[in-house]
């Protein structure tokens, strides 16, 4: 298929005069709406089903139109009481949610600036041997060093707080590596001009390099948001306690629910709706500041 | 490094140290405790702990259960990187071709990258449901009597299209990208020299995309290695027992419900091993791209 039109497409250009039906250009835009389809259809269904009552969805299946019930159905969501001990609301993980994403934004980027100033503005003893104590930690995810984690934040005290949510997911070099680069990019007359004008390192950092670096303190801000908000694993082991769950962490409980709940029909609208609450503040963070989040991503693995 | 830096006695530790110490306290304690405990027996009690040397990798690599797992690993792998990369190669570049409506598909095709694997898990489970769910509908229509969470190979086909759709708007992203960054000139006089769009496309575009094409290669492998995690919890639906699992979900499967840590830290240890390989070849690659640039 794809020979053809790009065939076509070629034909098009060598005559640009004639006006045939410009095949290859359909074939494109088809391509590509079906590629936006299958991204949209599976949230577009689940959004729909969420809308319906958990009969209508038992008897009838997935859904694909509006139901009457997605009022109702998403107070359910943010306002019930839930869980084991029906005093967590989707409200309260919401809540548990952003506080994880900020969270781990402003600290992964207050920490990797400090570092990286050190680093690429700073001649000192110890610079190279800090340098790839920092970056060794790119080699590695949590994933794999995920039980000595937990055992060190059991040991510190911290399961079920959120410094023992937030820190540890700090602990890698994704932000200092991209400040490096961002900042070794700096022309370096600024820092010359600077030391001339008698500035030290302090208020060169404040009046000079901060309002220079903050487009790209904003694109690692997305990141980093949508990245702790969507964090799984780490607080499904660290949060036991209901009242500390986060949106995405709650997912689990809710398919536990639904697999072990007996002989009643399944909470599929409430579930649906769980899931669409969880992605809904990241999405809208994504498509809005979409030029800064496209220039974080592809200018930091440079 | 600059040519012209500060040199003050002090200021860079202080700037380093908040760094440094969560380094030191949440990766380098964390990570030797996984090396050392690989090679210790823990008492399931808690009564102390015996030195076995090796006994932890033997037992890991000789089991059948760790060549099943390692074997479905490879498998997924594969084909999340080769499904995902090819499909947003082959958008990428139609994204880039047409003009009206370029913005609204580049939206389109990027915004799932915002939503977590676990949550896309959760949708997965209704959406491929044995009786309400639409794709098992489309597959019994074709003779495929697909059965979520029972059925070995058919859970399977389910994570791998849940990852590969996850995976597929930052590898469009970056793919888009790196065709916008081949000068206008180097495309018209290709255009010029081979009127033939697709092999034009493998003697030109494909090339220059290579660098980009080669950095995806090793973020895929890593994304189905350790972030579908979510996703694999997910969908087998709380019974690991006779569905697929990937090695990161054993190192935990083991860990915590086995309570086998000498077994689940020599897992551990053998995946760092296969991070460090993998990073040791992508910087590798990168220093070489940097020399020819």
């Amino acid at each position: 298929m794809a020979d053809i039109q790009t065939n076509s497409a070629a034909s098009t250009v060598r005559r640009p005069r004639s006006k045939p039906i410009r095949w290859g250009l359909i074939g494109n835009h088809a391509i590509l709406i079906t590629g936006s389809l299958f991204m949209l259809l599976p949230v577009l269904l689940a959004f729909f089903t969420s809308t319906h009552t958990d009969v209508t969805i038992h008897k009838e299946g997935v859904q694909f139109f509006f139901g009457s019930e997605g009022g109702s159905n998403y107070h359910d969501a943010m306002f019930k009481k839930g869980g084991f001990s029906q005093n967590v609301d989707g409200a309260r993980m919401m809540v548990n949610s952003l506080i994880l994403g900020l969270g781990f934004a402003v600290g992964k980027i207050i920490i990797s600036m400090m570092a990286a100033y050190a680093i690429v503005y700073f001649r000192f003893r110890f610079g190279t041997f800090a340098f790839w104590i920092i970056f060794t930690t790119l080699l590695l995810p949590l994933e794999v060093r995920i039980l000595p984690s937990y055992e060190v934040v059991q040991s510190l005290g911290m399961l079920n707080t959120y410094s023992g949510l937030i820190i540890p997911l700090i602990a890698s070099a994704t932000g200092t590596f991209f400040f490096r680069q961002f900042f070794r990019s700096v022309p370096e007359e600024l820092l010359e001009a600077a030391r001339i004008d008698g500035a030290g390192p302090f208020k060169f950092f404040v009046d000079i390099l901060f309002p220079l670096s903050q487009t790209m303190i904003a694109a690692i801000f997305i990141i980093m948001f949508v990245f702790g908000w969507n964090q799984y694993l780490w607080p499904t082991l660290m949060t036991t306690d209901e009242s500390m769950f986060t949106l995405v962490r709650g997912v689990k409980q809710i398919m536990q629910a639904w697999v072990g709940g007996g002989n009643d029909i399944p909470e599929y609208s409430g579930a649906m709706a769980l899931a669409i609450l969880a992605m809904a503040p990241p999405i809208a963070i994504v498509i809005f500041f979409q030029n800064w989040f496209v220039k974080g991503l592809t200018e930091s693995d440079k | 490094m600059k040519k012209v830096q500060f040199s003050r006695p002090l200021f860079p530790y202080l700037l380093l140290v908040p760094q440094l110490s969560i380094i030191m306290i949440f990766f380098y304690w964390p990570a030797a405790e996984a090396i050392r405990a690989s090679f210790y027996l823990e008492d399931p009690f808690g009564f102390g702990s015996t030195f076995v040397g090796l006994d932890n990798y033997r037992d890991t690599l000789s089991g059948s259960e760790y060549g099943r797992v390692a074997w479905f690993t490879l498998i997924f792998t594969t084909l999340v990187a080769f499904f995902s990369l090819a499909i947003a190669l082959l958008l990428a570049v139609k994204a880039d071709t047409v003009l009206r409506g370029a913005r609204s598909y580049r939206v389109a095709l990027m915004w799932v990258y915002a939503i977590a694997p676990p949550v896309a898990g959760l949708m997965a489970i209704l959406l491929f449901d044995q009786r309400l769910g639409p794709f098992t509908h489309m597959a019994q229509f074709f003779g495929w009597d697909f059965t979520l969470g029972v059925n070995y190979w058919d859970t399977a086909t389910a994570m791998v299209i849940v990852s590969v759709w996850k995976q597929i708007p930052i590898n469009f992203i970056f793919f888009l990208a790196g065709l916008q960054s081949i000068p206008r000139s180097v495309r018209e006089a290709a255009l010029i020299d081979n009127p033939n769009g697709l092999s034009r496309f493998f003697s030109v575009t494909f090339p220059l995309l290579a660098p980009t094409g080669f950095f995806l290669l090793i973020i895929n492998i890593t994304y189905a290695l350790f972030d579908t995690f979510g996703v694999v919890d997910l969908i087998h639906k709380g019974e690991p027992g006779n569905n697929p699992v990937t090695l990161v979900y054993k190192v935990f499967l083991d860990g915590f419900r086995g309570g086998d840590l000498g077994g689940s830290s020599a897992q551990s240890v053998i995946l760092m091993v296969l991070v460090l390989i993998l990073t040791v070849v992508q910087f590798r690659f990168m220093e070489r791209r940097v020399h020819y640039n």
